[in-house]
């Protein structure tokens, strides 16, 4: 009998399933995994150092970038910290505003999760029903920041701007028009809030179409159900959080743990996994977003009835509006000094962490008296999950990496970063 | 139970009614939009390709103060200035380069004369080598071409500026 040795593959960087440029060196013993080695680095651009060379408010727009599909809630970790360190906090409307925003992005992440795990597993339809849905989202991104994805929303001490009282329109073509075209606009005749409102009519509706298509689906079952299991004490002991420690049957939330924008205000249970398999995240995920749909709606409604300031009224850290900035001289220095300058940070180090779609995401910010911060820490999720892999997919079978790869809901730009 | 559990199994009940679901969209309206000559709409915040405004007797609005270079995080932008001979500070190269640009709009932010703006052009591509920077003739070109846009938006987002 001839020897027969493990084998060695590569998996990535280049695989549709890796979710980006994952690379993995899979150990094999026939179709059973002995060893995984994932290799990161390849998206590395250098974030933390890059910020700092650069003033405080210019690195807002690199972490949209981290984790690339929950664009805004690394805005808000990095916001956060720096309003830690200058000890000041954005008017009620902007934490409002910004707690709407950040569970829009999490429905927009898990909705790209829900395709993309489809997809890798055999469910092509639900990636385009995803896809329909995130592109109401993304309008609603569009319509207050100018962009579909890096939004550069969130700033020290607010948002940038008011969220505005109109949409913009389908225009008339060829194909839409007359009674269609009244159709596609019927969301838009309002402002952004009634649009969202409309959204969260429509959503739960389409989620009980996904659990059709995918919750006792046999073959989704099959390829989910006792995948990548981690029990709760490895969970803690793995630094998972979010989802994947919520898979496991931990209670874990920063929103309700350590709440902070309008979170404390708000009505909203956190989902727990009870057999820390890859099913249990996905209903764990999906009944997340029920409840993003549901603070939304809360946050819609009491953004309707209070309007005010979004931005705080501190010309040392935020730029006077353009009205001022153009009749009065001493907004006008105002106004240079902050872009030129921008405003200096005193001595001392703060950590902020906010419930990202995919854990914990934190910035640790070390300033030291000047304009740019000293060093900027990142902490992001995915991270300690993908640190994991060998430990979650050793002893499965090679077409189950694929359903773990999904199920730890990877991006690479935060990872690398 | 368990027997009515292979039965439920066996008659691919969770499949069919999945089937039920996409087969529906069979002769629902198509979500998508036939795109070149269909357009997803685009608000007015919208930020795409750079371009300089002129006010409205034709001269230039950039007075080269050079406060776009230096709140771009990319540093994309670059200017050198002079004394133009009627005494007025203009500048005498105003480049962007498209490659290192990140479209983060802090440019018209900090812009004090509304000069440079982020017009709606998406769709716009480079064929040749050297294409992506754009210089100050080009950008005027782009504010010539688009200024009733730019001002119609900037006009109905000036309430929340």
């Amino acid at each position: 009998m001839s020897d027969i040795k493990n084998y060695t593959i590569n998996f990535g960087p280049q695989h549709p399933a890796a979710h980006g440029v994952l690379r993995l060196i899979l150990e094999m013993d026939g179709e059973v995994i002995v060893h995984a080695d994932p290799h990161v680095g390849l998206l590395h651009r250098g974030t933390e150092k890059l910020a700092e060379s650069k003033p405080f408010n210019h690195s807002i727009g690199y972490m949209d970038r981290l984790d690339y599909v929950s664009m805004m809630c690394n805005e808000h970790g990095y916001v956060k910290s720096i309003e830690k360190l200058l000890n000041i906090e954005a008017p009620i409307r902007a934490q409002y505003i910004r707690t709407m925003f950040d569970e829009v992005t999490r429905i927009l992440n898990h909705l790209m999760w829900i395709g993309t795990h489809g997809l890798d597993l055999g469910a092509m339809t639900l990636f385009l029903y995803a896809f329909r849905e995130r592109e109401y989202l993304m309008d609603c991104y569009e319509a207050v920041s100018g962009a579909r994805m890096h939004a550069a929303y969130y700033r020290p001490g607010g948002v940038y701007r008011d969220l505005p009282d109109y949409m913009p329109k389908h225009a008339e073509s060829k194909w839409t028009k007359g009674k269609a075209l009244k159709q596609v606009n019927s969301w838009r005749e309002g402002s952004l809030l009634d649009f969202l409102e409309h959204f969260t009519d429509y959503f739960p509706e389409k989620i009980a179409e996904y659990n059709t298509l995918l919750t006792d689906n046999r073959i989704w079952k099959q390829r989910t159900v006792n995948i990548g299991i981690v029990s709760p004490e490895r969970a803690l002991q793995l630094g998972f959080t979010g989802p994947m420690l919520r898979g496991s049957g931990i209670e874990w939330d920063l929103r309700k743990k350590q709440t902070y924008a309008a979170y404390d205000k708000l009505d909203f249970d956190i989902p727990v996994g009870v057999n820390g398999d890859s099913y249990d995240r996905y209903l764990v995920r999906m009944e997340e977003m029920v409840q993003s749909n549901k603070i939304i709606k809360q946050c819609v409604k009491w953004l309707k009835d209070n309007p005010g300031p979004v931005m705080l009224d501190d010309y040392k850290v935020a730029p006077p509006n353009r009205e001022a900035m153009k009749n009065d001289m001493e907004s006008m220095i105002h106004h240079f000094k902050l872009f030129t300058e921008g405003y200096t940070v005193p001595k001392g180090e703060a950590y902020a962490a906010v419930e990202a779609p995919k854990g914990e995401f934190g910035v640790y910010l070390v300033a030291d008296d000047s304009n740019k911060p000293f060093r900027m820490k990142i902490r992001a999720p995915g991270f300690a999950h993908i640190s994991a892999m060998n430990e979650m997919v050793k002893g499965s079978m090679l077409a189950d990496v694929v359903s773990v790869i999904g199920t730890m809901d990877i991006v690479f730009g935060e990872i690398d970063r | 139970m368990k027997m009515f559990k292979y039965l439920k199994s066996l008659t691919l009940k969770e499949l069919l009614k999945g089937m039920t679901v996409t087969g529906k969209y069979f002769f629902k309206r198509k979500f998508t939009i036939r795109y070149p000559e269909e357009k997803t709409p685009k608000s007015d915040r919208f930020r795409g390709l750079h371009a300089l405004r002129r006010y409205e007797n034709g001269e230039e609005r950039c007075i080269a103060c050079k406060l776009c270079e230096a709140v771009c995080p990319a540093l994309a932008i670059s200017i050198d200035s002079e004394q133009r001979e009627d005494g007025t500070r203009r500048t005498t190269k105003y480049e962007i380069d498209l490659f290192k640009c990140i479209y983060c709009g802090f440019c018209e932010e900090s812009c004090p004369v509304d000069s440079i703006v982020l017009t709606d052009i998406h769709e716009f591509h480079f064929e040749t080598e050297g294409r992506n920077v754009l210089d100050k003739q080009q950008l005027l070109a782009i504010g010539d071409l688009r200024e009733k846009e730019v001002a119609e938006c900037r006009q109905n987002d000036s309430e929340y500026r």
